[in-house]
This record gives C-alpha cells, structure tokens and sequence, in this order.
C-alpha cells in the first residue's frame, strides 16, 4: 500500500516511500522531527497544526493555509510543504519580532500555527488590511493572550509591510526583501517544476478505487486511525473533479472542488454575488481551503452549511458509476439520517446549480455558538422572487432540525403564491414547525431549535424585505 | 527585554514534553477509562488487548508496588479504579504499546463489566443526601441575624455558574525513563512537579530521592495541571518501572477532556439587605460546589470561594456558608481564580437583582460599597494600600461611564431588534496561598566563568512569564545583560519541596526567592571588587551595566573579569536561598486571619450588544483599569490581564460543559466546546495599567496578575442580561451562566 511521494519540505527535497493515508502533522513530528508544528486537536478546530502547502499553478506557486492534522501525505506529492521551521531566518523576522514584543505569544503552543497562518496571509494578498489578516486567523485558537497582541502585532507588521506597495513582482519578492520569508522561497517554482520533469509522473483523471478521499476534513476527523488501513483513491487533485464552468443557465462544479475555491471563482461571484459573505461562516479558512462541495453533501449532516444553501438554490448533483452519469436532485439525495441515494461505489462527478433569475432573492441565516469556525445549531437559507406583489418560486432549507438537511416543502408550497406580510409569515412558522423534528443535543435542546428556526425564517423576510415587513410586528 | 521562551516560540523551536527526542525504545501509554458514571468493576478482561499487534502490557492496580493513591489534599482517589467507578472518564488500565494507534487498538479491545449505580449530578441532590467531602465551612462577621432589621430592602435569589474546560492547547502527558537502581526520572507537563515526585513515590514505593520530576514548559495550564498532571506522569512511571522500557503518555484531546476535572460548577442562594441609599448592610450566601467524585482541590477552592464572597466590597454583616458536593462526575480542579470568581459572580448577580428591584443602576451601589482602607474582610483581614475607589474612579473618568450610558441609552430608543448593555465590574483578589505553608520557594543560581546565568527555581513557566521576570529580576540586580541569563527547566532535584505554580503566585514567591539567591553571589562578587580595589568599605562599589564603579567611577574590571578573579580566588559563584511570605497566616478553627499578602485591585467597563431577533451577541470593549504594582515586565502582565479577560469572557458566555443524564460528557471535542476565537474577542480591549501604586509586597514593588484579570470577564455576563433586559423590560432577568445564545433567545421570546 506504500506510494512514493516526492516533495519539497521547507528548504529540501524530500522522497519517500510511505503509507499515503499517514497525515502530514504526524509525518512532520515523527518522520522529520519538525515538532514546531503541534497537535492541539486533530480535527482541524485549533490551528495548532497549520502547515502551508505550495502548488505550482501556472508557472507560479500558489500557497494555501491548511490544517496538517487532516491532510493525507498523498496530497502533498510534487508540493511545497511549509512548516514553522520553513520560515526561520537566522535572525526572527519581523512578524517573529512583532509577535514577541506585542504579547502575542505565551505559552507558545499556538503560536507556530499563528505565525504560518499570518505568513500565509501576507503571501496570499497584495492589499493588507487588519480585518483581512484577522480573518485569515480564524481556524486558530490561542487560549492564554485574548488574542490583542496578535492583533496589535498583525497592525504593526502591516505598517512594516506597507500595504498598497506590493512590488510588481508578486508578494514572494516583496516578503523576501523585507527579510519575512527566507531567500529560498525564490526557487521554489523552479524547484517545484524540476520534480515534475523529474518524476514525469501523468496527473491522474480517473477515480478507480471505492474508498475516496477528498478534502478529508471530516474522515481525518472521524476515522484517521483506519484510513491508514485503507487503501484509498486520494482525489483532491483530479483533472476531471476540479472544474467550475458554465453551462446554458447552470454552473457546474466538479466533486472536488474546495469551499474556498469555489467562494472565489469569478462565475460564482458573478452569478451568486452574496455567496462569498455567507460562506465566511463555512469552517475556517484551512477547512475551506481543503473541504469539498461534494464532501459537505455526502457527509450528510443534518446542518451542513453548503448542503443548506444548495439545497435552496435547487442544486442537481451528478453520480457516476462506471461511466454512467445519473442526475439527482439534492433535495431527494437524503433518505434518512446519515442515509443517501447512492450507492457505495458511485462517485459525486460534479452539482450544478440553476442561476437564479436576475430578480431573485437570496439569504443564508446561521446561528451557532460561536459565529465563526463552529457548527450550526441552526441554519436556514431562502430563495425566491416576487412576481406582481406575491411570492414565485420560493425555495426554503433548514439544517439542524431533522435527521436529514431539509426542504421545507409544504411551507415553500403554503407560501407561493402569496404576499410577504407579518400575517403569512407567522402563518408560514405554524407550517414549518410541523416539517420539523429536532432532538437535544450539544448544539441545543429542541425547544430552542424550534424556536430559532422560527426566528431565522423571521430573519430572512425582515432581511430581504425591509420596507415590506415591520419587524416590530413580526418580533 | 525578549525573554528566551518567545524565542524559541515564534521559531517553533520550543520543546513541549511530546517534542522531546524520546529515548530509543520508548512505548506509549493509552489510557483505558471507565465509560460509566458510577458502577462496580465487575470483571475485567484485557487478554484480548493483548494479542494486538504492537501492544506490550496491559497496566492496572494489580501492578502497583505501593498504594493506589494519588488524592493531593484528601487521600481519596484511586490512580486506577480497582473495584469501584466514580465518574466516566476515570482511569481503569494503561495499555502500553508501540505507538498510539496501537495502543488505541488495544484499549478498545479491553473489555469491563460493571454493576451499574445511580450517579449524582447535581451538587443539591449531593448535599441532600449527605454527600460532603468535607463538613460545612462557615466565614462571617458583624451579626447577620440581627443585621435584616435595619435593611429597607432585602431580595434574594439563587445563582447558577457553570463549569469550564481548562483547554489548555497542549494536552496531559509525560515522558518517564526508568534509571539504574530503582531511580525513574519523569518529564511532565505539570504545575506541581513535587506532587508528581510525592504520588510516583507513593504509587511506586520507592523513596522521594529516587524520583526526578522535571518540566521543561507548559502549553497552557491555568490550573489543570496543577493537581490533575500527576495521574498520567505516575502511570507512566509504573508503566516505566514495570516494562523497564521509557513511557511516554500524551493525551489525545477527547479523551483529556472526558477524564479531566474543570473549573467547579456551583450553584449558590443569596440573600442580600441594604438601606435606602444603597448600603449593602447584611449578605448571607450558601454555595453548593459540586465537587465531582474526589477531593482533588476542591477544599481548598471552597474556602477561596469564601475568601471572595464579598469581592470589592465591605459588608459589615455576612455569613457566608460552603458546602463541597460529592457527585459522580470527573473532580473538578483548580482554574484560573480558584472559586474565586464563582462567588464573585453571586455577589454581583445580588447587587444586579437588588438594584432591578431598587430601581437604581447596578454600578450605584457598586460604588457605594467599595472598600476602602482599614475595612475588615468577612474573614478578619483588614485591607492595607486599599485602591478599590481608585481604580473605579479612575475607570469612571478615563472610560466616561455617564456618557457611555446615554450613547447606550440612545441607542436602545433608536433600535428595536438590536439592543447594546454596559455593565461594571470591581475586582478585589487576594495574593497568597491560603494554605499558609504553600507560600514558600527556592531558588538556585549559578554563575559560569564565561559570564553567563543559570537559574532554577520552583516556578514552572506555561506562558505567563514567569521566567521573564526571573530574567528581568536577575538581569536588575546584577546589572548585565539579560541575554547572558538562562532560565532553567523546574526540576526537583535541583529545587526540592516545591509548592505548585498556582495562586498567582510564580512569581512572587520564586522572584522573591531568585532576588535572594543573587544578592548573595553580589555580596560575594562586591567584596572581591573591594578586595582587588583596595576598599574597605565595599558600598562604594557598584556593577553597573556590566562594569564595576568605584565610588561612581568606572574601573578597569566588568562582569566577565569581576567573575573569573572571584573564581580564581575560590569564591563560591552559586547560590541557593529560600522564600517564605512573611505575616501571613490562617486560622481555620476561627475561620480568621491575615491570610493574605495583599490584594489586587481594578474596575472594567464591558459592553455587548444582543440581537434580539436571532439571540446572538458580541462582546464590543472591555475596558479596565488595573493595578498592576510596579510592573516587572509590562508586555507580560498586559498579555495576562488581555488572556485573563477574554477566558473570564468565555466562561461566562461561549463555554459550557454539557454532561448528559448519565454523567457523560458531551461537548468533549473542540467541536462542540467552544472558547473566544479571534472574532469573539473583543474589538476594543483596552488594559490601562493604574499609574504610581507601588506594592511592599511584591519584588521590585510588582504585583502578582495570573489571575485577577479573569474576573473582568464577568462583566460581559451582566452586560448582555442589560442588553436583553432593555428587549423586554418588564421581564425578570435570571442568573444562570453561561449566558449562551441559547438562553438569549429563549428568555427572549419565550412566554414564562
């Protein structure tokens, strides 16, 4: 079961034999003995762990902030993985400095993660602005500073770095000038397409094998000790999985495409303008930059945030079983709890989703405990239009109030064709508390879920009609 | 002044005890844990676990040289469960393997068979059915009985806190190696490594001699690996001495959370009076700790509890009363405020429910009742450098509360949904361990040839710069460069008799301790000086800089030359000096006494604004004054009062730890137990350092910081409940945190 994989590990070049299923965190610690990468959690909640992986796209290195607890050693064949050692200089640099001298460091455990994390940032952006770089910390945890040195930290190195100054040849150059990354940074393009040559290994296509892998963000969770026993498809980087295109009036996009790639595609951003804000609650930054549209859907859980929100947008998903592409609606994949339309060995080819009518409306809601990196209790998003003062082609989700990621079917039925008032809607919350069935858990007792259900449906309407409907009535 | 430990932080280079290059031949111990809350061990099978692949030995009582005891107060608690299970999560057997995966393999393979028993939960039923630890505790003073009489008003309430997980972001763990003769020496990350030292011994049955206990560092302790790192440190050792092979255990994160103890939930009743004017005159409080299934340091948080239940205020009649409730869940533990901030949360939620009733703002009657100089403390303490009224002066004009509260009030006229609540929180906490004989340290200092330090003391560093301040103390009185000085690992060979780095008190006792040390090798080193400059009289020779002065003027001799001419002349160039806290003491018949060194003092100002619609909030500001003595390191003590703040934030509104109806832990990941990310801080923490308030008390006039800092934090639950309460005006508010979004929206919208 071992593969050879062939990669660049900081400043050295790296091949082995290995267990593919093995994470990179564990390979560090124990196979390298870089231990100043940490584990905090395993399962992508701290940031303890944060690597930087480096893919050559186009000539160019593309770096990505990623949680190395859940990332399979298979997936960073031909890459540039970068530790907290792979940013050493011999003198700290100024983000080291900053970190020392404006107490963001403590007890140290985190600290690594937040220095990648930031680095990451400040090669990933041209313009820097402090809610940007804070936003790029938000998959790390740190439990004794509060977090206000590494703010004021990230404040000073933004005006060592001078924002709207970024030289012509890229952040890389900008950096190793300013000493915060090291020299060799510089040839880690040509390095990287050296092992191309070298190896001259064909990038794969095809899906060949039962159990798949993708992002892994939540089987590393559940089950890395057995996947090492597995023999695993790794299909991150398949040619055949990776595409977002338009087509007719739908966009396509592949099994593995990630969260954060599709938030930051140009179709996407053009045809669905407010997904990007919404998807900011999706995970962290390092989830998203390995978590895949596919995997959020075939993960089944009840409150998935990009299963809630394709499921308003009347997303199709595409299965493939040797060769033969059946089509599905999302809203008729889930049978029951964790329980798909699927069979075991038919792979997620790609969703599409219709592109809504230029007039349509669209909003996401979510409530959890903590706003970002956390789990819904709740969430809920809507779609629809308003055709001559009544309500057209309303589509209505809800997660985290039944077994399975729920369209609300007989409340979107109740509501077309009627007008937005206070009156229909709370007529509308009698519906949908009778579509519904949440059980008390961690993430609330029932009887709240119930309630804030209600209230997000509430909040929908108060949101995108705000001359329609008094919110003091509705409230 | 960088220290050496932020270094080696930003680098990735510091060494937790899981990055330590383990000796050849190391095996790894997975703890295997009782999955009830309460039951008889019935049979116990791991033959099974033994046919994995990878797995050495299965280690259980029945492999313990010594006592199976490892209770630190009250020898209550088994290091394995032999016959009986207290609460789920307690340790029954180690499986000792290749690696983690394997023994994780192992564990699950080990089967146990139980009688199951009714646990208890909750710390009310516990006291009802007389499930004490210890007897009651009882502080009081003036005569509460008669004290009612004079009271106008007189409201009482019931309070509830909830627990909280340490989440330290490294977790439990130890490395031990077995030496020649019976000898173990054990790398832990712990807080108390003489507790470690104590239970190996005791466990192993072997003198205290033939055990080393050394940290390198903590990542992160805030009290939960004060008393709760000994057990995986000694069943490594056992595992250790009984494989002849070195053990290291490193808790995975679920399984740390499911078998160790938080922060003690309580739930409390209070009944306050006061006069027209907002005097409080009477204050009587009953708190129920729930104490979970052993001692642990429970008995000693109780009575900190009580030490606090009047927090910033003077009361000259109270009677406050604390039971320790036996429940069948993990023992709760020392955290950060040590039940400090429990009973400041009742006191508070007292005068908040008062001041609805009143008809006045809470802040009225805080100010109203500030201490001030000479008053007496329920427990006969009278305060001394009192600066209760300064810093909430001083916070009331730096921070402009009046103003503050009409932009609030403003805002809540103009806005519906969306409603904003200041609230104000004094802070008074007291400086010492209130076990009097904890307040003692040693310190060892050695000086090389080269010039350069090397200091052990009994402070274990977990990132609140303690040896920052060791540095900055050594570097002060030697005048060199801090570079040249090393802090070193805490190690019970070289320190002995530890008192855990607790109580805020790391760098007080150890600084102190250090400060000792090196003024005997300056005495030392200034009289060589006076030798070899021909003086008598060696007042006049100073280092300064790193050069010697004589009578104020340089000399040809600096600190390099000054140590080797003493080393030439057979001049002793180490040094060991120990500190006890003076006039102190406790007496706990009467419940009375000077029990600590001083007290630590400050006022915040926290505002948070509540979605009404959806039950959310934000934290918007947290700002306070606070009297941090003369700062010895003022990067460090800003980043404890920050860290303090935004943990007391968590505990009074993100965190809560969910037990289900059968003991079991619920939120045991990071994915359901959620502390402040960076967007949950606050956008504007603002720490305003009291200027000019020297402390007698502290080294170089320092004040300790560790933990008063936290108990800001419980402003944000006040803030939040205004915030609502401006929703629904006429609703009563209930005390009952965390204040989760979940409460939020059901007192909200809910009819009851």
């Amino acid at each position: 079961m071992e593969k050879l994989i062939t990669f660049l590990c900081n400043n050295e070049l790296v091949s082995v034999q290995i267990n593919p299923s093995l994470t990179v965190l564990d390979f560090l610690r124990n196979h390298r003995k870089l231990t100043g990468t940490k584990e905090g959690c395993r399962e992508g909640d701290c940031g303890a762990c944060t690597i930087m992986l480096g893919s050559l796209i186009k000539g160019k290195v593309k770096y990505k902030s990623i949680n190395s607890c859940l990332l399979p050693i298979a997936d960073i064949d031909r890459k540039h993985v970068v530790s907290i050692e792979g940013l050493n200089n011999s003198e700290l640099n100024y983000i080291q400095l900053q970190m020392i001298d404006e107490g963001g460091t403590q007890c140290g455990f985190c600290t690594p993660g937040f220095v990648v994390s930031l680095t990451n940032y400040f090669i990933n952006h041209s313009n820097y602005c402090i809610e940007d770089a804070v936003s790029a910390l938000d998959g790390n945890i740190c439990r004794c500073t509060g977090y206000a040195g590494i703010k004021r930290a990230i404040e000073n190195i933004i005006t060592f770095t001078g924002s709207n100054d970024v030289s012509k040849a890229g952040p890389i150059n900008l950096l190793v000038q300013k000493n915060l990354l090291p020299k060799y940074f510089l040839d880690i393009p040509k390095r990287l397409k050296n092992i191309r040559t070298q190896i001259d290994k064909k990038k794969k296509g095809k899906v060949t094998k039962t159990n798949i892998v993708s992002g892994g963000t939540d089987l590393y969770v559940q089950k890395w000790e057995s996947l090492l026993e597995t023999d695993i498809d790794f299909v991150s980087d398949y040619g055949e999985l990776k595409n977002i295109s338009k087509r007719k009036n739908r966009i396509d996009v592949g099994g593995a495409v990630t969260i954060e790639e599709f938030l930051e595609s140009h179709l996407i951003i053009k045809y669905f303008p407010n997904l990007k804000e919404h998807l900011k609650l999706f995970g962290s930054l390092p989830i998203r930059n390995r978590a895949t549209i596919a995997g959020n859907i075939v993960n089944a859980s009840p409150i998935g945030d990009m299963t809630n929100i394709l499921i308003a947008l009347n997303a199709n998903i595409h299965l493939r079983l040797k060769g033969r592409i059946k089509i599905i609606p999302l809203k008729e994949f889930y049978l029951g709890y964790k329980s798909l339309n699927k069979k075991t060995n038919e792979i997620v080819l790609e969703i599409s989703i219709p592109i809504p009518s230029k007039r349509a409306l669209f909003n996401y809601e979510k409530v959890s405990r903590r706003t970002y990196l956390d789990i819904a209790s709740v969430n809920s998003s809507i779609l629809l239009e308003i055709y001559k003062g009544k309500i057209k082609q309303l589509s209505l989700s809800a997660g985290g109030v039944s077994p399975i990621p729920l369209f609300l079917k007989s409340t979107c039925e109740f509501l077309t064709g009627k007008e937005v008032t206070p009156s229909t809607i709370n007529d509308a919350i009698v519906i949908v508390k009778s579509e519904i069935s949440p059980i008390t858990d961690a993430r609330g007792t029932k009887e709240y879920k119930t309630l804030l259900l209600c209230q997000l449906i509430k909040a929908h309407f108060i949101k995108l009609f705000p001359e329609s409907i008094d919110a003091e009535v509705l409230v | 002044m960088r220290s050496y430990d932020s270094i080696q932080h930003v680098r990735g280079e510091s060494k937790f005890v899981d990055d330590l290059t383990a000796p050849e031949g190391t095996l790894f111990g997975y703890v295997y844990y009782s999955p009830i809350a309460h039951g008889k061990i019935l049979k116990l099978s791991f033959e099974s676990a033994l046919k994995v692949n990878g797995v050495h030995s299965v280690v259980t009582a029945a492999d313990i040289p010594g006592e199976n005891q490892i209770g630190g107060i009250i020898l209550d608690e088994e290091l394995f469960a032999s016959k009986e299970v207290h609460f789920a999560g307690q340790p029954i057997a180690i499986v000792v393997a290749e690696d983690r995966v394997s023994g994780h393999k192992g564990a699950k393979a080990i089967k146990c068979e139980f009688e199951k028993l009714k646990p208890i939960l909750d710390p009310r039923e516990a006291f009802e059915k007389g499930e004490l630890i210890i007897p009651p505790k009882i502080f009081s003073i003036g005569n509460i009985d008669s004290a009612w009489h004079q009271c106008d008003y007189i409201i009482d309430g019931k309070v509830e806190s909830g627990a909280q997980e340490h989440l330290y972001l490294e977790t439990q763990g130890a490395l031990a190696i077995p030496l020649e003769g019976e000898g173990i020496r054990i790398i832990s990350s712990t807080q108390g490594p003489t507790a470690v030292q104590k239970t190996a011994a005791r466990v192993l049955n072997i003198p205290m001699n033939k055990v080393e206990v050394d940290v390198p560092r903590l990542g992160g302790g805030f009290g939960g690996k004060e008393d709760q790192a000994t057990a995986w440190a000694v069943m490594a050792a056992l595992a250790a001495k009984k494989l002849n092979r070195p053990v290291k255990i490193i808790l995975p994160r679920q399984e740390d959370m499911r078998m160790t103890g938080k922060r003690h939930p309580y739930s409390s009743d209070f009944k306050i009076g006061l006069s027209k004017d907002g005097k409080i005159l009477a204050y009587q409080v009953w708190y129920y700790q729930n104490a979970g299934a052993s001692a642990d340091l429970s008995t000693a948080i109780l009575e900190r509890t009580l030490f606090h239940s009047t927090n910033s205020y003077f009361i000259p009649n109270v009677k406050a009363t604390a039971y320790c409730c036996r429940t069948n869940l993990p023992p709760f533990t020392a955290f950060r405020g040590f039940g400090g901030p429990q009973a400041m949360f009742v006191i508070e939620s007292a005068i908040h429910k008062a001041a609805e009733v009143m008809g006045v703002e809470p802040s009225f009657i805080q100010k109203k009742n500030l201490l001030k100089e000479g008053d007496e403390f329920p427990f006969g303490q009278k305060t001394e450098n009192c600066r209760a009224v300064k810093c909430f002066e001083e916070a009331e004009k730096r921070f402009d509360f009046s103003s503050q509260n009409l932009r609030v009030k403003k805002f809540n006229e103009e806005n519906k949904l969306v409603k904003k609540g200041l609230a104000v929180m004094p802070v008074c906490f007291g400086i010492s361990f209130t076990t009097t004989f904890l307040n003692q340290a040693s310190a060892l200092v050695h000086v090389y040839t080269d010039g350069s330090l090397r200091i052990s003391t009994a402070a274990v560093e977990m990132g609140q710069g303690v040896n920052a301040k060791i540095m900055s103390i050594a570097s002060q009185i030697f005048s060199i460069r801090p570079e040249r000085i090393l802090i070193d690992t805490t190690n019970t060979s070289r320190v002995a008799n530890t008192s855990p780095t607790a109580a805020s008190k790391g760098t007080d006792l150890n600084g102190f301790a250090a400060m000792d040390a090196c003024n005997l090798i300056l005495e030392r080193l200034i009289k060589v000086a006076a030798e070899v400059l021909h003086t008598d009289n060696s007042s006049q020779i100073k280092i300064k800089d790193e050069l010697v002065y004589l009578n104020n003027s340089k000399t040809e001799f600096d600190w390099i030359k000054l140590i080797n001419i003493a080393y030439i002349k057979r001049v002793s160039l180490s040094a060991q000096a120990h500190h006890a806290t003076p006039n102190i003491f406790f007496d706990r018949e009467k419940m009375k006494g000077n029990a600590f060194a001083y007290h630590v003092f400050g006022t915040a100002l926290v505002e948070a604004t509540v979605d009404c619609l959806r039950g959310t909030y934000v934290i918007d500001s947290v700002k306070a004054v606070h009297d941090f003595g003369k700062s010895i390191h003022p990067v460090t003590d800003r980043g404890q009062a920050e860290g303090g703040i935004v943990q007391g934030l968590g505990w009074m509104t993100l965190e809560e730890v969910i037990y289900n109806d059968e003991g079991k832990l619920l939120t045991d990941a990071l994915s359901t137990y959620k502390v402040p990310d960076i967007h949950f801080a606050p956008k504007e923490l603002v720490v305003h350092f009291l200027e000019d308030v020297p402390n007698p008390y502290g080294p170089f006039q320092s004040k300790a910081i560790g933990e008063p800092p936290f108990m800001y934090g419980i402003g944000a639950y006040f803030a939040i409940i205004n915030a609502m309460k401006s929703f629904r005006p006429a609703k009563s508010i209930i005390y009952n945190a965390p204040v989760t979004n979940e409460k939020v929206l059901m007192w909200l919208h809910s009819n009851d």
